[in-house]
């Protein structure tokens, strides 16, 4: 059994959750992920890992409530305990020195990017934080990001803050604040992970983009999380989920990320996470 | 001869067809102590027990026959337990027909002694007796074995080293323990509680199990050489084949281990009490002819599928499984579509299975295999109307841990390479067994070659101090 630590809702709908788990923290790097289960019951659900403290053995994770395994981690209390915690699983992501990175996010890839972002940085890159949300109160650790970032800019569609719009909007925001990527990293839902590839295809930015399909052991064991990258299957678990953005077969993988759609019949349209509940509109059954 | 030969082989009491597939309870009930006695009455007590040599741990099955003839079950455990830790699984899941039982005498007559049957029910007689003895423990060698994989192979290492007096530990990647028994082979025909008795009593040796590490990922096996004096890996092969054919990526395409896994380590068959869906489809094709394949077909059965294939490129004669497991399917209704090559799956516009694209074959010459050679019937592809596929071709081992270990001979299909007699790997400490060296194989051969292993470990463990 493995103690939480801290179980909050940071912003509507996205929890931080800290659990002990020294044998993670002592060994996990940037782009890691980790499986959990909330209880005997459980799913077993993948994670990235936002940050640790290698001394307190402990390791964090930024969570979105879309469904009823997420569910049950939003009801943990610090002091409770989960049955599952395996990790660190992946790749980790390939950090070097390669001059301008623009690292973009969204929704728990705020947290997720964090590590990846720190690592950028001590390797010598100049980090252009873009930070992307429905609205203001959906934004977190920004103190974090303005005190390691070179530049933070967001991007809001209602407009509260920085550019009115969604990730499309990205390309142009940069040029217009003189950027010039030798590398993108994104993180967060799919369709803006999508949406990042569509528009840095054509300036022809490299683009690596942390994927997040369907997984149970998170080993290489099962071969659900399998996607098509150049023309061939890669499993996300053990290949990844670090991947060329413009490589991906991205219909194919969303196709596959609504498999359980049907059964999952949690309603994510109250998520708060627009490209979340965008990514569900319009499918009727599996 | 002075005896008549008993040629009367007995049936072991099963499920009804029709009733069981409506449930995940075990299929075949066991021997009642009247039909085990009238078994092992059968038995010629060979002086020259051939039986005992197509056994791959060697058991003396004349000796504990006798003693089911004599009602002393207890001693009858205790011998088979002298080298199979694990009775109660080999005796329901071990290829009988082709090891042990292929050997009996009375195999001339048709009529082999139902040695895995009198083994499950001297296994089931101590469970249900509740009285299990332990064996005698070595005084503690203060030597530290680590151990990767909970499966047959790891499990059997575990036993003799700690009954050896080493301190050990086995690092598990998943939840939970017994590596295929738990996630891959269905609780109807191995239930899932003497999978965890057995476990449990491993644990009651003094063996520390450590889940939801991965080695290779959480620490390597360098890392870990640091601190312990000797390690086995049986990490199993857990990596699934594709076929490579287009369409494998369409929504409703498993590899048969996802959706084992789904099933019984998930427990998705009592979805939506337990958390892991389980897509209930009308027609299911299953891609392959092993035992993997039939354990799919029949889960698909009991999930309530109206019609479920078995799609196998060679005739019934070459289906890799175990005799018994493919009369079973056939009793409960799986449609064997053999002689069948798929070639394509077909999707619909929401990007789900619609068909599976099939052509038929016809067996030419033998190939190096020794089997016939199946070869396409020109012209004679057709469309399979399904809404899921489930492939079952094969698995071979991951590579987390070679890819991760320094200086560790690998084979060619990722196996890692180990020696036959002992188990020694390339690496100085490090023994490896069980699937992850020879690929898909069986529970048997796994202890088999774990328990070398353990011989020659111990050996190695004992003779550092002098
Ligand atoms: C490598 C990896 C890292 C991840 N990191 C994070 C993270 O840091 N924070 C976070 O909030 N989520 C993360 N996810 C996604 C997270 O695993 C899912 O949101 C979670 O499994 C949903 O479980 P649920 O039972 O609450 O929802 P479910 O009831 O299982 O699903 C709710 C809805 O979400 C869809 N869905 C299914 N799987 C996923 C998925 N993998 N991602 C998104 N939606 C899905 C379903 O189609 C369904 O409609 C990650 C996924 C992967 C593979
Ligand atoms: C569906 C199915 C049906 C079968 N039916 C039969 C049958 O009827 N009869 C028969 O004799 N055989 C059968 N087999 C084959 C048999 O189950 C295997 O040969 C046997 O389980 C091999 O044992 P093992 O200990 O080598 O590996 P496994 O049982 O595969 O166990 C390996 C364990 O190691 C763990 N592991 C892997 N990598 C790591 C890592 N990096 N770190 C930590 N842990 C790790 C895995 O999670 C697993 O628990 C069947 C197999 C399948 C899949
Ligand atoms: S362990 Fe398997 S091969 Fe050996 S006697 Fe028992 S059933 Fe036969
Ligand atoms: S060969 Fe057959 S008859 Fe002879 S001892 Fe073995 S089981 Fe009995
Ligand atoms: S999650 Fe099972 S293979 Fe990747």
């Amino acid at each position: 059994m493995y103690k939480v630590v801290e179980r909050k809702m940071i912003v509507p709908n996205l929890h931080e959750l800290v659990v002990e788990a020294p044998h993670v923290a002592s060994s996990v790097q940037p782009g890691n992920f980790i499986i959990l289960r909330a209880d005997e019951n459980g799913e077993r659900i993948p994670l990235s890992v936002a940050d640790w403290d290698r001394e307190a053995g402990t390791v964090s994770s930024i969570f979105m409530q879309v469904g009823g395994s997420t569910a049950k981690l939003a009801q943990l209390h610090p002091g409770d305990e989960i049955p599952t915690f395996a990790g660190p699983l992946g790749r980790e992501t390939e950090i070097e020195k390669y001059g301008t990175v623009v690292c973009v996010m969204g929704c728990y890839g705020i947290g997720s990017m964090w590590p990846v972002a720190r690592a950028l940085k001590e390797a010598g890159n100049e980090i252009v934080a873009v930070i992307e949300a429905r609205s203001t109160f959906l934004l977190y650790w920004l103190d974090r990001y303005k005190e390691l970032c070179d530049k933070v800019l967001y991007c809001t569609r209602d407009g509260t803050l920085g550019r009115k719009g969604h990730a499309g909007e990205i390309p142009d925001m940069l040029r217009s604040q003189g950027v010039k990527p030798d590398l993108v990293m994104a993180h967060g839902c799919t369709f803006q992970m999508k949406r990042m590839a569509d528009v840095t295809r054509e300036p022809g930015w490299k683009t690596v983009v942390n994927m997040n399909p369907i997984m149970i052991d998170g080993t290489g064991m099962c071969g659900v999380c399998r996607l098509t990258v150049g023309g061939e299957t890669k499993f996300a678990c053990v290949d990844g989920p670090d991947f060329d953005a413009h490589e991906i077969d991205w219909d194919e993988f969303l196709a596959r990320r609504k498999t359980y759609f049907v059964e999952e019949t949690e309603p994510l349209r109250h998520s708060g996470c627009g490209e979340h509940a965008e990514e569900h509109q319009g499918v009727s059954s599996g | 001869m002075a005896k008549k030969l008993n040629l009367d082989r007995k049936a072991m009491p099963k499920q009804k067809p029709w009733e069981r597939i409506k449930n995940f309870d075990e299929v075949a009930l066991g021997y009642t102590v009247e039909l085990a006695q009238a078994e092992a009455e059968r038995c010629l007590s060979c002086k020259k027990a051939f039986c005992s040599m197509g056994c791959p741990v060697g058991i003396d099955i004349p000796a504990f026959i006798k003693c089911i003839r004599k009602g002393d079950y207890a001693a009858g455990v205790r011998k088979i337990k002298e080298t199979n830790a694990l009775p109660a699984i080999c005796g329901r899941v071990c290829p009988q027909e082709e090891q042990c039982e292929a050997k009996c005498v009375l195999g001339n007559k048709d009529a082999p002694i139902a040695i895995g049957r009198l083994e499950r029910f001297l296994a089931d007689y101590e469970a249900s007796s509740g009285k299990r003895e332990t064996p005698d423990r070595t005084e503690p060698t203060g030597k530290k074995v680590a151990i990767v994989g909970a499966g047959p192979a790891g499990v059997t290492v575990a036993n003799d080293l700690a009954l050896l007096g080493h301190s050990v530990t086995i690092f598990e990647a998943l939840h939970d323990c017994g590596g295929v028994l738990t996630y891959g082979i269905p609780e109807f025909r191995l239930p899932k509680a003497i999978v965890r008795r057995e476990v449990d009593y491993v644990r009651s040796l003094g063996v520390d199990i450590v889940t939801d590490f991965i080695v290779g990922k959480t620490r390597t096996v360098d890392s870990l050489m640091e601190e312990y004096d000797a390690m086995f890996i049986g990490a199993g092969a857990g990596l699934p084949w594709f076929l490579g054919i287009d369409g494998e990526n369409l929504n409703g395409v498993y590899s048969a281990n996802e959706y084992l896994t789904r099933v019984n380590l998930m427990k998705g068959f009592r979805f939506p009490e337990t958390d892991t869906p389980v897509k209930r489809s009308a027609k299911v094709a299953v891609i392959g002819g092993g035992n993997v394949a039939m354990d799919a077909a029949r889960t698909s059965e009991r999930l309530g599928a109206d019609e479920t294939h078995i799609v196998y490129r060679r005739s019934r004669k070459e289906l890799p499984a175990r005799e018994e497991e493919v009369e079973n399917a056939e009793e409960e209704g799986i449609i064997f579509d053999l002689l069948t090559l798929p070639t394509r799956i077909l999707g619909d516009e929401r990007g789900w299975v619609r068909a599976l694209e099939c052509i038929k074959m016809r067996l030419g010459e033998p190939d190096s295999s020794g089997r016939r050679r199946p070869l396409p019937i020109e012209g004679s592809d057709f469309e399979l109307e399904v809404d899921a596929v489930v492939i079952a071709i094969g698995n071979s081992p991951n590579p987390l841990i070679p890819n991760s270990t320094k200086g560790l001979e690998i084979g060619k299909r990722g196996n890692i390479v180990a020696d036959e007699e002992t188990g020694k790997t390339s690496r100085e400490g490090i023994w490896a067994g069980g699937d992850v060296v020879t690929g898909a194989a069986t529970v048997i051969s796994a202890m088999g070659a774990a328990r070398n292993a353990a011989a020659s470990m111990h050996r190695y463990l004992m003779d550092e101090d002098k």
